[in-house]
């Protein structure tokens, strides 16, 4: 069992046993965001690739509006900037605050995945309907999954924030620190996402 | 910020079964998972040599009469993807990697311990549904590359538990090699530098980040392929406006990668061996350190010169030949560092030597057909021959499995604490020596003449230089017995070994064999000069 301990070696100095060592587990959760990136950037290069060489067939419907995706963008940057705001205010030891503030990412992140589904109820075509559009399901999807999850994780961090003194406190933000740069990583793959598929 | 382990909860040892049994619990011990990972992926090998054994007898004869034509495809899908995902990458990387980096690191164990046991578990299910999808009506047959519109015309079923077994294994790579990274840049023992490291854990370090800039790449293929085949989209069907070749350029940009994660580890593991029985220190350490790198950044940019005949534009063509033929560049310079490591040192010809010199010699012969293979008009002449076939055989059979050997007899008294039977090993080695090379050099003749590969059927003329490569295969299938009546022989009444019957310097020999729980009693010794060989005591730092 690890235990975090920020501050210094106050339990468990019983023993020389007793080891202490970096904290790299954000070390490997970058590793791991690369990983994932990398998952992203073969979809893209699919998607470019289909883009320089693929002919739209005659007839097919592949057409793309611009005002929700365009709403998601800002509501996923705001999001980043609330996200902020909690760690800041868990930092000074104020919970309530930082969870008011998680609770409004999470929020903003569920209107995210509305706005998604509202956008693939009025679209023109469906997932079978061409290679574009399935390469356009494919991909927006593949990042709503993920939104998916780190509004999971968001909530599960509020959840435990509520608590002074509880797992999440201003000695142990990793929890916190994790899911933020998740969150961050969700948004610049969106960003990079709508200016390939919408702006391009 | 600090994170403090307890050891005594680490291991929950009242918990944690003692003897044999833990190596069927989720331990979170690296040593034990190491040897569950070489057990599982031996096992593994056993079922794949036996397909492959299959293969041969076939292929005796230029009929289809061993099997029908369908089951043979199938056996051969199912005989690659087995050696590659369950043998060659879990113990090249995860079972040797495992058990020796938190020594080559001074660590107690791996950074992530618990991500580490998980990515251990992840392997025998998805083994076993691998096998099992062998049974359900409609196999996989359309080869370990999967290749659209094969992989989305025949049968499915069985097409969709490979794609998900194949999946939960690269998930179980990419963890593995999170952990890696994680070990051997973070939890370095104080005063331990990076260019001091054994070669071993310089090799695992270009691995993994091979593995985690690659491996996601082939999951999200895969997972568009199975979009394909269960959604009906199209993305590489080419009726439904898909583009197959986009499939070949996802697929090899993790499946020519995945061949250097198949072999830098073995490049690794011979350059710990050699040293040892051979008293010599690593020659050009520097130079070994940098073409590692080196293959590892050349070895993301070469992938389409498994594409040449797939219509690849003639600047692409022109682009990854040179590319791949720069390839040869640091691997040359580790092929010389290997001979001059031999060159006049004090050489034991035992097991583990014979096999490492074994890899050396077959390594270096399928080396030079990569070259050739990379020139796009040879390419062009033998593409899905049996020249391809004995070229990857060379490289993954004659260099990894040779070196997964060597690094058996070189560490087993490490593990057990009981030396091999030498006589045994050297008999292994001979057969397996012989039988490889009978096996897998006619198939160059083959390949030129223009067999084509993945086919049951061939033109008679070729059927007596087929059966001298069968008779090489049931000599690889025979060297297996006297391997493993060494074992468990070994393992039972084998001499004992002492802590360090090598008198090696790296840093898993200074303790005792096999180690404690927590690999040293009191603090981990550090070594400056793993290779410190020929130096009086008094000259070592």
């Amino acid at each position: 069992m690890t235990t975090l301990d920020s501050s210094k070696e106050i339990q468990n100095n019983n023993s020389e046993a007793t080891e202490k060592h970096e904290d790299f587990r954000m070390f490997g959760l970058i590793t791991f965001l690369i990983a994932d990136g990398m998952t992203f950037a073969g979809f893209f290069a699919a998607y470019l690739t289909y883009k320089a060489v693929n002919p739209l067939p005659d007839g097919a419907i592949y057409e793309l509006e611009l005002p929700i995706p365009t709403l998601n963008t800002i509501l996923l940057l705001v999001s980043s900037a609330t996200f902020h705001k909690a760690g800041k205010a868990l930092l000074k030891d104020k919970n309530s605050e930082s969870q008011k503030w998680l609770f409004f990412t999470a929020f903003l992140g569920i209107i995210f995945l509305i706005c998604q589904l509202f956008e693939y109820f009025h679209l023109p075509f469906g997932l079978t309907d061409n290679l574009f559009a399935s390469t356009f399901y494919a991909l927006t999807g593949f990042h709503g999954l993920h939104v998916t999850l780190g509004t999971l994780m968001i909530l599960i961090i509020a959840w435990q924030s509520r608590i002074k003194g509880g797992r999440l406190t201003s000695q142990n933000m990793f929890p916190l620190e994790a899911v933020e740069l998740y969150w961050h990583f969700v948004d610049g793959i969106w960003v990079i996402l709508f200016i390939i598929l919408y702006l391009l | 910020m600090t994170i403090s382990i307890d050891p005594q909860k680490t291991n929950n040892e009242s918990l944690q079964p003692k003897g044999w049994l833990r190596y069927f619990s989720f331990s979170l011990d690296h040593k034990v998972i190491g040897i569950q990972y070489l057990v599982c992926g031996f096992l593994f090998y056993l079922i794949g040599g036996t397909l492959a054994s299959a293969i041969r007898i076939e292929l005796a004869s230029p009929m289809s009469d061993f099997m029908p034509r369908d089951v043979y495809n199938q056996v051969l899908t199912l005989h690659g993807t087995i050696m590659i995902f369950l043998w060659i990458v879990p113990v090249v990387n995860g079972a040797f990697g495992n058990y020796l980096i938190p020594f080559y690191v001074g660590a107690r164990d791996m950074a992530f311990p618990r991500l580490n046991a998980v990515a251990f578990w992840l392997i025998p299910p998805s083994g076993l549904m691998l096998v099992a999808s062998y049974f359900v009506d409609g196999a996989a047959q359309a080869g370990w590359t999967a290749y659209p519109p094969l992989s989305i015309t025949t049968p499915q079923s069985g097409q969709i538990i490979w794609i998900l077994s194949v999946l939960l294994l690269g998930g179980s790579s990419i963890f593995g090699g999170i952990n890696f990274i994680a070990t051997i840049i973070k939890l370095r023992r104080p005063g331990l530098k990076l260019m001091q490291l054994p070669m071993y854990c310089w090799a695992m370090l270009g691995t993994s980040l091979l593995v985690v800039l690659s491996t996601p790449v082939l999951a999200g293929t895969l997972i568009l392929l199975s979009f394909d085949i269960i959604a009906n989209t199209g993305f590489f069907n080419p009726v439904l406006g898909g583009n197959v070749v986009v499939y070949q350029h996802l697929f090899w940009f993790y499946s020519h990668p995945a061949v250097y994660i198949m072999v830098l580890p073995a490049f690794g593991l011979v350059s710990e061996i050699l040293p040892v029985h051979a008293r010599k220190p690593l020659f050009g350490y520097t130079t070994m350190v940098f073409s590692i790198m080196g293959i590892v950044v050349l070895g993301l940019v070469v992938w389409a010169h498994h594409m040449f005949t797939s219509g690849t534009p003639p600047w692409m063509r022109l682009f990854f030949t040179i590319a791949t033929a720069f390839i040869a560049v640091p691997t040359g310079i580790k092929f010389f560092n290997w001979v001059a490591t031999l060159w006049g040192g004090k050489i034991s010809i035992n097991s583990a030597m014979l096999f490492s010199c074994g890899f050396i010699i077959n390594f270096v012969f399928g080396g030079i057909t990569g070259v050739a293979l990379a020139q796009v008009p040879f390419d062009i002449h033998v593409h899905d021959t049996y020249f391809v076939v004995a070229h990857f055989h060379y490289i993954v059979y004659g260099g990894t499995v040779f070196i997964i050997f060597s690094s058996i007899y070189h560490w087993f008294p490490k593990v057990t604490g009981k030396m091999l039977n030498e006589k045994l090993g050297i008999l292994h080695f001979i057969i397996t020596f012989i039988g490889f090379n009978l096996c897998f050099a006619p198939q160059h003749w083959l390949g030129l003449n223009g067999m084509p590969r993945r086919v049951a059927e061939y033109d008679p003329q070729f059927q007596f230089v087929n059966q001298i490569s069968s008779l090489g295969a049931l000599l690889m299938a025979i060297s297996t017995i006297p391997f493993l009546i060494n074992v468990f022989l070994s393992v039972r009444n084998g001499k004992d070994a002492g802590d360090n019957p090598w008198n090696a310097l790296t840093p898993e020999w200074l303790t005792s064999s096999p180690p404690p729980v927590e690999n040293w009693e009191g603090e981990a010794p550090l070594v400056e000069e793993p290779y410190g060989y020929g130096k009086e005591i008094s000259e070592r730092k």
